[in-house]
This record gives structure tokens, C-alpha cells and sequence, in this order.
């Protein structure tokens, strides 16, 4: 039987003291791209930040290759094999595109030379670009850099907060290209709100109500089930 | 003519002795959201050091060495016992620091005496050069070329390191950096020894200057370093360089045509920045979690 690569069962974090997830299960297989779904304040978010320890684990498991990843800090699971475009897809400002992309090497070799040659032939901007500050990128460009980075290493698993946000729709449109190419390399979580994107990209996804994983199917399906998407995604109930 | 001059190096001297406290002040309040009011502990100790290894050894520069090291060591101990417990909670760091500012004030008290001691000049430094034909205070020369010296070093460490590339990153977003991959504790430890042993190193240098070491100096000076990160902007090594100079100098100045507004006027120049630009004048709203 195939096991998961990342598995979370039950999972439960806070923000504070307001109980944001409160029980997510879902499963990601190598190769595949997992779309979480749901309408803001589902806890999407949080999930990602839940299985990164940006936030602390209340309650269930979350396994990466069978190893437990609960209580183990941000820095470590990074190291496990999870790559991290946040919501506001941080990339540092005061370092050069170079620089930001030498600062997430874990080790210098000739891989992972391999694959920063990948990610500036994925992002042809970025070799433009090289030498500028973070600073002085465009939305699409910084967004562009925030995937690039996490090519650099050999991660397991991808997971990438709403790419779409803020941009315009033509550089909505190369992103997706972006994933579906790294799609092929990499397994992928993604949160999105831009359905386009997400079924663009997306396999199997999750939908999230409440705090709680409440759906999970193929996405061509769900692409063709209106019903479930004015359920749980659209505004208002 | 020659008062000018004469003002202008003062107040590039005391810019320098003013930078090498507020440089690890700005890194630590910038990179570490920790607001140290025990950073003029190190100032202190700095100088108690200097002058105590200077009398045992006759070695002037020996009194610098482990004026340096002691800041580094007191630096390296306070961030591992007393703030990494509360890394986030202010309130907490707040209290936490200034105990350990009152409680180390007392001990180099108990150690030292309540009275000041003298601090004395190296000979090699205890004379007057004269510069298109006006005498300056050699020391005062000296302290330009060591502020010089370590903003020059910082600038190398901070732009062609990673070390530097990890300090650059974690004033924007310790997060991001630790969802790299970073351990940016381990950083976190190296700022602040660093920070702590500029501030000693400052002390160390001060003391010789104003010819005393006295209990009450890190308290006094380390209120000047906070306006000099308030107005340079937090965490901007540039900025902070910039606020020391434009102190520095205005307080020279000041001290000389008006010297009663000596004080005041460093507060008056910290409220305009706040009010025109409270990011500091170099400073800039990118902060993230």
C-alpha cells in the first residue's frame, strides 16, 4: 500500500487563544499536487503554518515519511525536506535576488548548483535580475523568487500559501505555468483562493470549514460539482 | 576658523564612541525585537575592565582586549539565561533587562568602589598633533580611526558574509529565515555577544576620554544610544552610523554656543524623527513576522 509522504491526522493548533484548527486530516503522496480549499478563516493557513512549527501542534499527528514532526522546530523541519512560499511570500528585501536564493542552500554542491540553474531557466526574470534588491522586484518577480527558492534544495514536499494574491491576471497565468512545470519535479500543497489557479495545478485537493478537513476528492471532479463548490467556497453561506 | 576644526573632530570622536554602542543596539533591537536596557551594563563593565587590567598590566591595549571579551561574555550569558526565555514577550525583556542593568551597575559598585576612578591615556596617545596648524587632542584622533575601523568591519561583515546575510534577512523575518533551514538562535547569540562587546569596547575607549570610569555611565550613555537607533532606524547599520555622526556633531556644537541645551537637544531631534518619520530616518516599514 502506497504511504503518504506528509500525513496529518486531527491535527489542532491556535493563534493566540482562538482554536483556528481543529481537526485536519489529509494525506499527500509523492508526486502529486494537493490543493486545500475553503473560504477565509477556514484555516488554511494555519495548516501550512501548523505543519511548518511556525505554530505549535495542540493535538494529532503530523508525519513526514513516518517520522513525526510534532514539537520540532521551524529550522529542523525545513531541513527534513519542506519548502515554504508564505501568504506574503517573504523574500528579504535587503538581499539581492543572488543573495536570496544563496541564503536557502542548505549545501553547496553541484546539485544544488543543478538546481538553481533549473529555477532561473523556470524564472528567465530572476536571471535579469540576479544582481537587483529584493527590494526593487516587482509583485510577480518576488513571487517569482519565493517559488525559486524553495527549487534550490532537495525538497520532499512544497507548500505554497496563495501565490495568486495580489497579482495581475496575466502574471496569475505564469505562475500557474510555473507550478505545473514544478509539479513535475516536486509534490505540492497548495492554498489558493483563485479556483482557476487551483484547478490548474491541483490533483486531489481538501476543502477546509471551520478548522476541520470536511471534503476531499480528484479536482477534475470537483471542477464539475458546482453544488460543493457554493457550499464551501463561495462567499457567504 | 580652528574652534570650527577643532569642534568638528570633538564631534566626530564622540560620534565614534556614540556608534560603537548604538551598532549592536540597533542589530539587537532590529534583528531581535529585544529591547536591552542592560546594553549600557557593557559600557560600564567595559570600562571598569579597561582601567582595571590597564593598572594591573601597565598595557593599555591588553585593557582593551578583555574590555572586549568580558562585553562578550556578559552579552553571550544574558541572551542565553535571561532573554531567550522570553524572546517575544517585551514587557517581560523590558523588566528582565533593566534588572540585570541594576543588578550588574551594583556589582561593578561593589567591585570598584562608589567613587569613580581615573582613567588614564596610553603615552603613546597622551599628546597633541597639530593639523594645518591647530593642535588636536591625539586620543580624539585615535577614537575617529577606530570608529572608522569597526564601521568599516561591520559594513564587510554585514554585506559580503553570510553571517551578514542571515542578520540582513532576520531584521525583515526571523521566520522566513528559520523556514529556510537557519538555526537564526545561533545568530541571535552572535549579534548580541557582538553587540555587547562593541558597547564594552566603547566604554573601554570612553573612559580615557573624559579621564574617569564612574557607576553611573552605562545608564547615562546608554539613553543616548536608544535616540541615536530611534533616529538612524531600527536595525539599519547605515542609519545607525548616520545618527551617531549627526549626534555626535550637534552635541559638540550645542555644547559649545549653548551648552545648557546640550541634552535637550538630542531629545528635541529623537521627537521630530518620531513625528516625521518614525521609522528612523533610514529605517523602513518591512518588518514581518
Amino acid at each position: 500500500m502506497l504511504r503518504p509522504v506528509l500525513n496529518l491526522e486531527e491535527v489542532s493548533s491556535f493563534i493566540g487563544p482562538f482554536h483556528i484548527v481543529q481537526g485536519v486530516s489529509l494525506a499527500v503522496y509523492a508526486g502529486e499536487a494537493v490543493v486545500i480549499l475553503g473560504r477565509n478563516g477556514a484555516g488554511k493557513t494555519t495548516t501550512l503554518r501548523t505543519i511548518m512549527g511556525l505554530l505549535p501542534l495542540k493535538g494529532g499527528k503530523i508525519e513526514l515519511g513516518g517520522t513525526s514532526l510534532a514539537g520540532l522546530p521551524t529550522h529542523r523541519i525545513a531541513r527534513y525536506g519542506l519548502g515554504y512560499v508564505p501568504e506574503d511570500c517573504v523574500v528579504f528585501n535587503m538581499l539581492t535576488v543572488e543573495e536570496n536564493l544563496q541564503l536557502a542552500m542548505h549545501v553547496r554542491d553541484s546539485e544544488t548548483r543543478g538546481r538553481l540553474a533549473y529555477a532561473l531557466d523556470l524564472f528567465p526574470d530572476l536571471k535579469v535580475a540576479y544582481r537587483r534588491f529584493a527590494a526593487n522586484l516587482s509583485g510577480g518577480q518576488r513571487q517569482m523568487l519565493a517559488i525559486a527558492r524553495t527549487l534550490i534544495n532537495d525538497n520532499k514536499i512544497i507548500l505554497i500559501d496563495e501565490p495568486s494574491k495580489g497579482l495581475a491576471p496575466i502574471i496569475v497565468d505564469r505562475v500557474a505555468e510555473a507550478l505545473i512545470e514544478v509539479k513535475k519535479r516536486s509534490t505540492l500543497i497548495l492554498v489558493e483562493q483563485n479556483f482557476a489557479l487551483a484547478c490548474a495545478v491541483g490533483d486531489r485537493y481538501y476543502i477546509l470549514d471551520s478548522g476541520k478537513s470536511v471534503k476531499s476528492g480528484i479536482v477534475r471532479e470537483l471542477e464539475l460539482d458546482e453544488e460543493l463548490q457554493n457550499k464551501y467556497l463561495s462567499v457567504g453561506a | 576658523m580652528d574652534t570650527f576644526f577643532i569642534l568638528l573632530i570633538n564631534g566626530l570622536a564622540d560620534s565614534a564612541l556614540i556608534f560603537l554602542m548604538a551598532a549592536g543596539l540597533s542589530i539587537i533591537l532590529g534583528m531581535m525585537g529585544i529591547l536591552n536596557f542592560a546594553h549600557g551594563t557593557m559600557f560600564l563593565w567595559g570600562g571598569y575592565t579597561s582601567v582595571w587590567v590597564f593598572a594591573q598590566t601597565g598595557s593599555f591595549w591588553l585593557g582593551l582586549l578583555a574590555a572586549v571579551a568580558v562585553g562578550g561574555l556578559m552579552g553571550l550569558i544574558f541572551e542565553r539565561l535571561f532573554i531567550r526565555p522570553v524572546y517575544g514577550r517585551v514587557t517581560a525583556q523590558i523588566l528582565i533587562t533593566l534588572g540585570l542593568m541594576i543588578v550588574f551597575t551594583d556589582l561593578a559598585r561593589l567591585l570598584w568602589g562608589a567613587t569613580a576612578l581615573p582613567a588614564l591615556r596610553p603615552s603613546l596617545l597622551d599628546g597633541m598633533v597639530v593639523i594645518l596648524g591647530i593642535r588636536i587632542v591625539e586620543y580624539r584622533l585615535f577614537l575617529i580611526g577606530v570608529g572608522l575601523a569597526v564601521a568599516v568591519g561591520i559594513h564587510l561583515l554585514i554585506n559580503r558574509t553570510r553571517i551578514g546575510m542571515v542578520m540582513r534577512a532576520g531584521v525583515q523575518s526571523p521566520e522566513m529565515v528559520r523556514a529556510l533551514g537557519i538555526d537564526i538562535a545561533k545568530y541571535f547569540s552572535f549579534v548580541f555577544a557582538g553587540g555587547a562587546a562593541l558597547a564594552a569596547l566603547g566604554g573601554a575607549l570612553y573612559v580615557p576620554l573624559v579621564g574617569s570610569v564612574w557607576s553611573g555611565m552605562g545608564m547615562d550613555n546608554q539613553v543616548l544610544a536608544f535616540i541615536v537607533v530611534v533616529i538612524g532606524g531600527m536595525g539599519s547599520f547605515v542609519g545607525t552610523a548616520m545618527g551617531s555622526l549627526f549626534i555626535g556633531l550637534t552635541g559638540a556644537l550645542v555644547a559649545w554656543f549653548f551648552p545648557p541645551a546640550a541634552v535637550v537637544v538630542n531629545v528635541l531631534l529623537m521627537a521630530l524623527v518620531l513625528v516625521f518619520k518614525p521609522t528612523g530616518l533610514f529605517g523602513w516599514e518591512g518588518k514581518s513576522r
